[in-house]
């Protein structure tokens, strides 16, 4: 198999992804919508100050964009594994890491990007200080990809269990505090006048590396449930 | 090496050769404990500056200090199990976890228990304490995902997978952790820099290290027993271990 | 020896609680963690036994079987 029959199955296999969300749209658009709801649920828990909200928007965007990831994760590979392709994909001559990146891929672009779109309505709700609102944009456009690639190593390692979701959970979340660090303190400081390129850096880095190991362990955990 | 390991990758044989070496491993962790824990608590001095409250340091520093090392242990062992296929290797995953999440439980506590009269709060979220608290979450990962499947085999893969993902994560936690604390906070508590200790109270501090590690070793050594017996369960060595009776051959 | 007497052991120089709460929360941990050991021993064993005894039912029921025929 050459290289451009590698890239038509990439493509054919994100295609399918793309299709299958558009079948059902409710399953791209519910995270999306839990997102907002939650943001509108803290002004009216800790009051709608300010100074208050403000200060927390960041900390609050964030692991609301953590809880996100996980609510859809669990389907990341099910559907695959109940109507055989996931076997279809291992038992195919391309390398399995590179359908996973695919997966990936296609994940992100369809759960991450929305949420990096959505984050300044969120910023706007929960009153961040304009400062603050690109650099939000940007550790959730270097953030987001990391939270795809760990899901989807979660998602495959759980995928041949019924009943994975709060299992999966109890999984990643300790994984996502490096990137929780990282992205408020990008956040923080910018809000503080500071420049904020330092922990963008290693936010590009830490995506670097995921995306870099990711699919080697995902592929390992298909292989796994698969068989 | 790979000669002489391989018949202890079969259930059996490493049965009994870890069953050799659990009572030598638990009468020594026993002694070794004792000895260690009696000097810590009866003669060493105490510190100048903390008084007697400093004899935690005996079982603190020990549990720490292995609750990462049994987590590098199992990553290796996660690593073996993956790469050798080796089924002793992904069985003491299943050892290993519950052990070193203990072990990560005492340090936790008894970190507490210390910084209650030392810096005036059970919990601070002090640097270390705070990697450790995530330590045991992914200890407690491990576990559940080892006994999620009802397939043992797929149940071990998948933990030694979760196993390397976390050891790969561990120093980025730890550093970022650590990064994290020094933004958000003073030194308020480095006023508890490290005293030069004397040797009355190291060598009772590392007497009891020694001790702890026999006592993990002997923990997990009984564990990877258990473990070995309850996979090859449906095997006639171990009904005739276990029932005594001699099972017939079907 | 760093005490003069059993009372002032016990008291460890005011942070008794403190030192004891640690010594107790780390024996009892321990403990648990061989009771639990111990645990699984005997469901080990009655397993064990329990497939043991299927087995003797089925090779019966065979036999009663063969005798029948």
């Amino acid at each position: 198999m050459n290289k451009a029959s590698y890239r038509s199955l990439v493509v054919a296999l994100m295609q399918r992804d793309f299709k299958v969300a558009m079948r059902r749209k409710s399953d791209s658009i519910n995270p999306l919508l839990f997102v907002l709801m939650v943001v509108t649920l803290f002004p009216i828990a800790v009051g709608p100050s300010h100074e208050v909200l403000g200060r927390i928007a960041p900390g609050v965007i964030w692991v609301v964009a953590l809880l996100a990831s996980l609510l859809g994760s669990e389907r990341l590979f099910r559907d695959d594994y109940l109507d055989g392709s996931l076997e279809q994909m291992v038992l195919s001559p391309a390398p399995l890491e590179l359908l996973a990146l695919a997966k990936i891929s296609s994940h992100w672009l369809l759960s991450g990007l929305p949420l990096v779109i959505l984050s300044p309505f969120c910023a706007l709700l929960l009153k961040l200080p304009i400062e603050g609102w690109l650099t939000l944009m940007l550790t959730l456009l270097l953030g987001t990809p990391i939270l795809s690639a760990m899901t989807a190593i979660g998602a495959a390692l759980t995928v041949s269990l019924g009943r994975g979701g709060a299992l999966l959970s109890l999984l990643l979340l300790p994984l996502f505090i490096p990137l929780l660090i990282f992205a408020t303190a990008a956040v923080d400081s910018s809000l503080l006048g500071m420049p904020a390129i330092g922990q963008l850096l290693f936010l590009a880095g830490f995506m670097v590396l995921t995306l870099t190991l990711a699919p080697l362990a995902v592929a390992a955990a298909i292989k796994v449930s698969v068989n | 090496m790979w000669r002489w390991l391989h018949p202890y990758a079969k259930g059996e044989a490493s049965y009994h050769l870890l069953g050799r070496w659990l009572p030598w491993l638990t009468a020594s962790a026993l002694l070794v404990l004792l000895i260690g824990i009696g000097w810590g608590l009866v003669f060493a001095p105490p510190d100048y500056q903390q008084g007697d409250s400093y004899r935690i340091i005996f079982i603190h520093v020990p549990s720490a200090m292995l609750s990462m090392g049994t987590y590098t242990g199992m990553a290796i062992a996660a690593l073996v199990a993956l790469v050798w296929q080796i089924r002793t290797a992904e069985w003491s995953i299943a050892a290993i976890a519950p052990v070193g999440a203990v072990l990560t439980f005492i340090s936790l506590l008894t970190g507490a228990a210390w910084g209650k009269p030392m810096w005036g709060t059970w919990w601070e979220w002090d640097a270390r304490m705070t990697s450790q608290l995530i330590l045991l979450f992914l200890y407690l990962g491990v576990l559940a995902l080892y006994h999620a499947f009802s397939d043992n085999r797929t149940g071990a893969k998948a933990a030694s997978i979760l196993a390397l993902v976390g050891v790969v994560n561990i120093p980025i936690i730890h550093f970022s952790v650590y990064w994290w604390n020094s933004l958000h906070q003073g030194a308020t508590i480095t006023k508890f820099a490290k005293p030069s200790m004397p040797p009355e109270m190291y060598i009772p501090l590392f007497v009891c290290i020694f001790g702890f590690m026999l006592m993990t070793a002997a923990f997990i050594t009984q564990r990877l027993r258990h473990e070995i017996l309850r996979q090859e369960l449906h095997r006639p060595w171990v009904q005739q271990l276990l029932v005594g009776a001699k099972v017939k051959e079907q | 020896m760093a005490f003069s007497s059993v009372t002032e052991f016990f008291a460890m120089g005011g942070y008794g609680f403190y030192v004891w709460l640690s010594y107790g929360v780390t024996a009892a941990a321990l403990l648990a963690l061989v009771w639990h050991g111990r645990m699984v021993r005997k469901q080990l064993h009655q397993a064990a036994q329990q497939q043991a005894q299927r087995q003797q039912r089925l090779a019966r029921r065979q036999q009663q079987q063969q005798e029948n025929r």
